[in-house]
């Protein structure tokens, strides 16, 4: 099996090397992600890989439902949930990973990557969700 | 057409009051209302109202009489107050009834507010994933909104220190006592830079207004509070919104400065006429951003303004003199109709502890919510 990703249609391929957007055919808006309904004015787009963080904060207490990662009060890490803009595009929500909370800059330039929703699960049941990282 | 005035003003105490539903609340509001007005529940023509959580408001006539009224149900998220404020006020200005009412309650359980990613178009991993969260939305914005504006964390921690300063002299407000900004400012993080003194909680609570004609007003004999203008938007392209998996990059304007606009012209003001305002706080920065949106001062001076204590019940603008939803909490129902209430009860004198000196003329309110709603009121005495 493997490490699988959390959804279809998030990621552009199994290697999850890029982000899958939405453009409007008509009036060329980018937004992400995918519609839940399709749509014949609606292309799926590869998004950019590079971008900057335009805002963040951190999640500090563990979510309750429909969270599915590890949410124990007693171990939750806090995690950096950011808007990330990708130039030409759009500014996809995402985690920050690789780096602490306070290390965190507007402007600072990422790089798509993928990471475990739960980072103790046992390798081949991961689920797998995307994140920047410093470039 | 008639000018709309507001008559009676009735508030069930906001907060936590176990053993009562959020409809019952909602009638006890409606019975103080009607003996502030000075009236029966036979007098009343027509009634607008709505709940986030506590049912049906039409339901309530079996509490309150069945006399056949009209009684039409508001579901607007967070301006559900507001818009049926602002129906209420139409059905007046049209000239078809004399007086009626505007009512809203709300009771929800503790805790942030849980949503379902479906509900709002999003696919199920954007919740599993741990994005499904209002406090993370709003602490996105106002790290943007600070970073642009070159405005300090400690600007959020004054806004919560008025605002339990004001809640501690009010008698509907929830959250009654004083918090010192050191306390303030080294409280557990929620969600960067927003800390615990700096969001409101859902909570409980009602508020009814009776409003009437000019006409019929004046037979009441009461004091003449007019409402000015009543004004709904919802939001423009580029607006920044809760659960937005993606935001443009090209940035837009809010509903809140369309609702503003739109007041100030309908009522042939502007902001430098108002003596008094109640801005949506469900978090800090959210008054702070609501300073500005609405006019009241350019962006970036809101940190100026604070420390000089210019928004205090004693400053030249102030604003949320009950405390707004930081100290009184977020029943989402009432919750704008609170801010219409707080004005009336300034504008009449009788705030007590907490009442704007000068004797002010005029009040403003504006309710701000998702999807992207915001509501404006003018009152003038």
């Amino acid at each position: 099996m493997g490490a699988q990703p959390i959804a279809d249609n998030l990621f552009t391929d199994e290697n999850m090397t890029a982000l899958v957007g939405a453009r409007n055919k008509q009036t060329g808006h980018i937004f992400f992600p995918l519609p839940l309904t399709p749509n014949d004015d609606i292309e799926p787009i590869a998004l950019a890989t590079r971008g900057t963080v335009w805002t963040y904060t951190v999640q500090r207490f563990p979510p309750k439902t429909p969270y599915a990662g590890p949410a124990d009060p007693m171990n939750f890490k806090p995690y950096v949930v950011a808007y990330v803009s990708l130039p030409g595009q759009t500014m996809v929500e995402s985690r920050l990973t690789g780096l602490e909370p306070e290390d965190v800059k507007i402007g600072m330039e990422v790089e798509l990557t993928a990471i475990p929703l739960d980072p103790d699960a046992p390798a081949d049941e991961q689920v797998m969700i995307h994140a920047f990282q410093p470039v | 057409m008639s000018d709309v005035c507001i008559v009676g003003a009735g508030i069930h105490p906001f907060g936590r009051t176990e053993g009562r539903d959020g409809m019952d609340q909602g009638v006890y509001a409606v019975r103080q209302a009607l003996a502030d007005t000075g009236i029966e529940w036979e007098d009343i023509e027509f009634a607008f109202g709505g709940s986030a959580a506590s049912g049906a408001a039409d339901t309530m006539v079996s509490k309150l009489g069945l006399t056949g009224i009209q009684f039409i149900n508001v579901s607007n998220g967070c301006a559900t107050g507001g818009s049926a404020l602002n129906a209420a006020a139409s059905a007046i200005k049209s000239g078809e009834y004399e007086m009626g009412m505007a009512v809203g309650f709300d009771k929800h359980p503790r805790g942030a507010f849980n949503a379902d990613p479906a509900a709002y178009g999003l696919p199920n991993w954007y919740g599993e994933a741990g994005y499904m969260l209002t406090t993370q939305f709003f602490g996105a914005k106002i790290m943007r909104y600070l970073h642009e504006n070159n405005l300090s964390t400690e600007t959020l921690g004054r806004v919560s220190e008025k605002a339990f300063r004001n809640g501690a002299k009010t008698d509907h407000a929830w959250r009654r006592s004083e918090v010192d900004l050191e306390t303030i400012m080294n409280a557990p993080m929620i969600s960067d830079p927003l800390n615990k003194y700096m969001f409101c909680s859902p909570a409980e609570g009602a508020v009814a207004l009776i409003l009437a004609s000019e006409k019929k007003a004046k037979e009441l004999g009461g004091p003449m509070i007019r409402l000015k203008t009543s004004v709904m938007r919802t939001r423009p392209p580029g607006s920044f919104e809760v659960f937005a998996a993606s935001i443009d990059n090209e940035r837009g304007g809010t509903a809140t400065e369309l609702a503003a606009k739109a007041a100030f012209e309908q009522a042939g003001m502007g902001p430098e006429d108002i003596d008094v305002a109640q801005l949506q706080d469900t978090e800090a920065g959210a008054e702070i951003m609501h300073m500005a949106e609405n006019g009241f001062c350019p962006h970036g001076d809101q940190e100026k303004w604070l420390i000089e204590g210019r928004t205090e019940i004693n400053g030249a603008l102030p604003v949320n003199t009950d405390g707004g939803c930081l100290a009184c909490g977020e029943p989402i129902g009432a919750s704008g109709l609170r801010q219409v209430y707080e004005n009336v009860v300034q504008l009449r004198g009788t705030a007590g502890e907490r009442q704007v000196p000068g004797d002010p003329k005029t009040a403003y309110t504006q309710v701000y919510g998702a999807p992207g709603v915001s509501a404006v009121t003018i009152l003038q005495r």
